[in-house]
């Protein structure tokens, strides 16, 4: 089991090293100049020059690269081209909100995927099994950014039950976190319907049912439990999925984190700030497909016994 | 004979300030001192490092942090004091001393001194500061060995005394005043800077009318009066708020609370239609023109835009009411290079009338009877790509068939400044704004030949020896004795250049719209200022 | 055949096909049923302070805020989802084969550089990395559709590789081997025809997503190229009028939802007819 774990931690980190590699070439073959951006328009080429010796951008692509791996290994995210400061802080700076977003996010795709999956498997094959399942596939199927400016339109403008954007308060986490949760609660409810059935359809549960448990008792012991751990686990794969959606979510409610820093920094082609963000996307992908690997044993007893 | 101006103190300059614009502070009442108010915007501020900083939302925050030799006069482009008292130039333009008002003092208590000023310009232009700033001061004896990185001092800035500071010019400037008055030329004290570890972005120090008092990353930032500021009187609200991450919308249902005093980003289109006719708006809504002018570059060295006649006809193609209403009259149409606010503006000339038939005609006499096809590239930000959609249409009408490409704003800046690759490029999103009140400032980056290089600005690649010259005998002319004459000059070069050589498609000149809440009083002016946007030096809360 | 009786005998199923046929059909013929020319900036399509207008007889669903009639925009912007959805998704389908195919047939070196490189993939932010990319080239239908069969194919890939290693285990494949087949042979004749059940499922699935992709791009400004249109940049192009002219985003939002749902529909349907054992699963 340790050995299985500490190879996996190697592997994130080859992962890792990868991933640096691979979005330094893309940004690095990429048109636009930063150098350019940075001089002004008051600037002659000299000063143009002079930047980009200044930036390093004048040294071949390997030495750039390495010299940016030299500062990783020593906590070094380097400077943003446009904020003039260290990268690292900023983005642990916003990290806290966008944190909180994927937390409440992941509350509401976990409430409703599971409450509407356990309804559907307790009354399937029924009418409201039939319902829950096609607005599982709505959920699946919703544009993000519709949603967000749906939700913006019906429950902030019109009936003002919750702020347009903003940030700090309880009721400014609700619209993006059901935005963010809505599309994973589609997928979710799927899953714990299915994994419900199966569980219902075992013989304890069965003999349970024969000994006259209600109904609610023996989804609650016996079923539910053995639905929770693949949801777990599931989530630790989701993690992906969340920094994308993060990106567009924080953009139309104007939330203070890491998907904003990042969609701000594309479009300034504030290539360190990319860079960092990236990384720190993936890193949380790579724990969180490491979670879902530790917590896999536990849910499938034939991967233990491997 | 060395002519001395300005003799004034900062107090007296004062004074005349106030006595210049009675009739608008008339208008909504005296100021008065006291309150704190809120401020919205949806970007976070990047940095209040003034040699940086060129965003027009940090542009004001960081004019009211800091201060500088000289200044404008708050609502007008019309120079005056601040940190020098006074200031003299030898006869032939190359040498100018400035006298520093004594006692004035940064917020971590030092006076400042000649040196600091030395140390704030040089600090602008080395480039290790990578600031956007460096080219304006290129006039300065010792700037050029400096971006060359061959030194990390320029001869051109002496220090004589703790109080008088020279500068000495490679050769005469008439706009050198201007540049020492944009936030660039902010001083800013040395100690600071090394101690903040290349963070002063963050933790700034000025001498200016407000200070930091808290700055929660993409959250909040919070100015307060600076009790030790050198000009007396000012400024007059206690402090004041910014709030980022507020969608503009937002900012307006809030502003209409009262929980908001003012909403940065502006007015959103739809909400700008039914703001102006609601009375429950009046008084709110500050719609001013600025300094800035919308417009395509047509590159001269691409066939056949290489054909003056060809952008001749390209200018009469353009409906530009129909653009204007598109983006709901919040701009002006444009007859020149120059907007209206700006010195040599010429308002006899009215430009290239809308005329498809006759642009159809000088297609033909160019033999391209059968129109050609061209790319335009543009911000890919709204509304920008839908006023080029327009623009597009009105080509597609005489014949012309453009194609778009809508880009991120650095791909744009570098397909404009690659010598043969973009044929047109639709200004507006780019930052157009005019630095300073001169009319140079409209040449020298974006229409003279040393800007049509690669990286540089002159997207149209124009580059015409004879007007280089005419610009550089404008620029000779000594201000502010002929500072008439000059305008003059300039308003010609203009408008024989668009006249002759048609190099642009000026299509409009934009308005810029804030909303105020009705407890702030002050002009339009300071709420609008034309170099500084928002002059939060001088608005105030009515009592 | 008997996959179409199939799916049109499940009511879900037949509501996603029909409601594909209608945007094909729209698609198609959108030259012949919209009134106006989708980039036809009209005079009388704006109001007098330049506001869009409602829809009305003239309008059947209003127009957007250049005065362009949005019905034949919708109909011209579902050539362009409904290619770019075709086109990358079709790609990744084929990326995705070739390299779970690989990886799974050949194992060895190449098999586990292949599994690695598409585990690096796996731990790439996808959207993150679309966005980037899509902002910062020069954007065209063809980059659009290319950026994002670059961040699809990962999972076919994993889906195959795991399916391609199930299969080389089974005795008719070792049997062909024994017999003295050759790679290409049994690649191509044995074990490609039993992963078309999961190419055609993934295929229809795959599209929904890359709809969704493509209208998420095209909302932030980086898709297609204007004035062509796409359901995504319609709303991108009316965002600032949301609240005084909400047709203008949520018909193009429920457009994207309908085609992507419907492919969803399908997909999920054809998992169930061509692959029992999958049933239900996510």
């Amino acid at each position: 089991m340790v050995l299985f774990l500490a190879r996996r931690v190697g592997q994130a980190a080859l992962i890792l090293l990868g991933v640096a590699a691979i979005t330094f070439v893309l940004l690095y073959c990429l048109p636009a100049d930063p150098a350019v951006l940075i001089a002004g328009r008051s600037a002659n080429p000299q000063i143009v020059a002079a930047i980009r010796h200044e930036l390093g951008l004048d040294q071949p692509l390997i030495l750039q690269f390495l010299h940016y791996l030299y500062g990783l290994l020593h906590g070094d995210f380097g400077r943003s081209y446009t904020e003039k400061t260290e990268v690292l802080p900023l983005i642990l700076a916003r990290l806290p909100a966008t944190l909180i977003l994927m937390a409440a996010g992941i509350f509401v795709e976990v409430v409703l995927g599971l409450t509407f999956g356990v309804v559907a498997a307790v009354l399937r094959d029924g009418p409201i099994d039939r319902v829950i399942m096609m607005l599982s596939f709505v959920g699946v199927s919703s544009p993000q950014f519709v949603v967000a400016l749906l939700l913006l339109y019906v429950f902030a403008a019109t009936l003002g039950w919750f702020p347009m954007s903003g940030f700090g308060t309880p009721a400014n986490v609700v619209l993006p976190a059901v935005t963010l949760g809505v599309l994973g609660a589609g997928w979710y409810a799927r899953m714990v319907r299915s994994a419900m059935i199966e569980v219902l359809r075992q013989d304890y549960v069965r003999t349970a049912h024969a000994k006259g448990l209600r109904v609610s008792r023996v989804v609650m012991r016996h079923a539910l439990p053995n639905a929770i751990l693949p949801i777990i686990a599931m989530i630790g794969i989701d993690i992906g999925q969340f920094m994308g959606g993060v990106v567009v979510v924080e953009a139309v409610y104007g939330w203070p984190g890491i998907g904003q820093l990042a969609w701000q920094a594309i479009q300034q082609v504030d290539v360190p700030i990319i860079m960092g963000v990236t990384l720190v996307s993936a890193l949380a992908i790579v724990i969180g497909n490491l979670a879902a690997d530790f917590i896999a044993p536990f849910v499938d007893p034939r991967i233990r016994a491997q | 004979m060395i002519k001395s101006l300005l003799k004034k103190t900062a107090f007296a300059a004062m004074l005349a300030t106030t006595a210049l614009v009675p009739a608008a502070f008339a208008v909504s009442g005296t100021p008065s001192k006291g309150g704190d108010i809120i401020v919205t915007y949806k970007d976070d501020i990047a940095t209040l490092d003034p040699a940086v900083g060129y965003d027009w939302q940090n542009w004001s925050m960081i004019n009211a942090m800091f201060s500088r030799l000289v200044d404008y006069k708050p609502g007008t482009t019309e120079l005056g004091p601040a940190l020098a008292d006074s200031y003299d130039v030898s006869p032939d333009g190359k040498t100018y001393t400035f006298k520093i008002h004594p006692g004035v003092k940064f917020s971590n208590g030092r006076e400042v001194t000649a040196a600091d000023v030395k140390y704030s310009i040089e600090r602008a232009v080395n480039p290790k500061t990578q600031g956007p700033g460096a080219g304006f001061f290129h006039s300065i004896v010792g700037a050029d060995t400096m971006t060359a990185g061959k030194s990390q001092t320029m001869d051109g800035i002496v220090v004589v005394d703790d109080h008088t500071v020279r500068f000495n010019l490679v050769q005469p400037d008439a706009t050198f005043l201007n540049v020492l008055a944009l936030n660039f030329a902010s001083v800013v004290p040395k100690e600071a800077v090394d101690a903040a570890k290349g963070d002063f972005g963050k933790h700034p120090v000025g001498s200016g009318a407000f200070l930091l008092k808290e700055w929660t990353v993409g959250q909040r930032l919070v100015f307060v009066r600076n009790p030790n500021y050198f000009v007396k009187e000012r400024p007059y609200v206690d402090s004041y708020t910014v709030e980022v991450g507020q969608e503009p919308l937002v900012a307006l249902l809030r502003l209409q609370k009262g929980e908001v005093d003012i909403a940065g980003d502006g007015i959103p289109p739809a909400k700008y239609l039914q703001m102006r006719k609601s009375p429950d708006f009046k008084g709110m809504i500050v719609d001013r023109q600025q300094l800035e002018t919308s417009y395509v570059t047509l590159n001269t060295q691409i066939k056949p835009l290489d054909n003056p006649k060809v952008r001749q006809a390209l200018n009469m193609a353009i409906d530009k009411n129909r653009i204007v209403r598109i983006i709901n009259g919040r701009a002006t149409p444009a007859s020149q290079v120059l907007p209206p606010m700006m010195p040599g503006y010429d308002k006899s000339y009215s430009g290239y009338a809308f005329d498809p038939t006759k642009a159809k005609e000088l297609l033909a006499e160019a033999g391209l009877k059968d129109g050609f096809t061209t790319t335009i590239y543009t911000s890919n930000t709204d509304p920008q790509p839908r006023i080029t959609q327009a623009i597009q249409q009105d080509f597609a009408a005489i014949g012309v068939k453009a194609e778009i490409k809508a880009l991120a704003n650095p791909n744009v800046i570098a397909a404009g400044g690659t010598a043969g690759q973009a044929p047109m490029v639709w200004s507006g999103g780019l930052g157009w704004i005019a630095d300073f009140p001169d009319p140079s400032d409209f040449y020298g980056p974006i229409l003279a030949c040393g800007s049509a290089v690669q990286g540089g600005w002159n997207w149209s690649w124009f580059c015409n020896k004879a007007f280089e010259a005419r610009a550089q005998a404008a620029d000779a002319m000594p201000v502010p004795a002929q500072a008439e004459a000059r305008y003059a000059t300039w308003a010609k070069i203009f408008t024989d250049i668009q006249e002759n050589d048609a190099p642009w498609i000026p299509v409009f000149n934009e308005r810029r719209v804030l909303a105020k809440s009705k407890r702030m009083g002050g002009s339009d002016e300071v709420y609008l200022d034309p170099t500084r946007v928002i002059d939060y030096e001088a608005i105030y809360v009515n009592k | 055949m008997r996959v179409f009786t199939e799916l049109a005998r499940r009511p879900l199923a037949l509501i996603g096909l029909l409601t594909v046929g209608l945007v094909v059909f729209g698609a198609l013929f959108a030259p012949w049923i919209a009134h106006y020319s989708p980039d036809d900036q009209l005079t009388n399509g704006l109001s007098l302070d330049g506001a869009p207008l409602p829809p009305s007889r003239a309008f059947l669903l209003g127009t957007d805020t250049l005065g362009r009639d949005l019905f034949a925009r919708l109909l011209f912007g579902a050539r362009t989802s409904l290619t770019i959805g075709l086109v990358a998704n079709g790609t990744s389908v084929v990326i995705g084969l070739v390299v779970g195919l690989l990886a799974g047939y050949l194992r060895g070196w190449i098999g586990s550089l292949l599994m690695r490189f598409t585990d690096l993939m796996m731990a790439f932010p996808a959207l993150l990395l679309a966005i980037a990319l899509a902002a910062l080239l020069k954007p065209s239908l063809w980059i659009v559709a290319l950026v994002i069969a670059l961040v699809n194919w990962v999972q076919v890939a994993r889906i195959v590789y795991t399916e391609t290693r199930g299969l080389v285990e089974r005795d008719f494949i070792l049997a062909e081997r024994s017999l003295g087949a050759g790679n290409f042979r049994i690649i191509v004749f044995h074990i490609l025809p039993h992963l078309l059940p999961t190419a055609i499922v993934w295929g229809t699935l795959g599209i929904a997503t890359t709809v969704l992709l493509e209208a998420t791009l095209s909302f932030l400004g980086i898709g297609v190229q204007p004035p062509q249109p796409s359901w995504g940049n319609i709303i991108f192009e009316s965002q600032s009028y949301f609240q005084d002219a909400p047709w203008l985003v949520f018909i193009p939002g429920a457009v994207i939802l309908a085609t992507a749902l419907s492919f969803n529909l399908i997909g999920d349907a054809l998992r169930d007819i061509l692959d029992p054992t999958q049933r239900g699963r996510g």
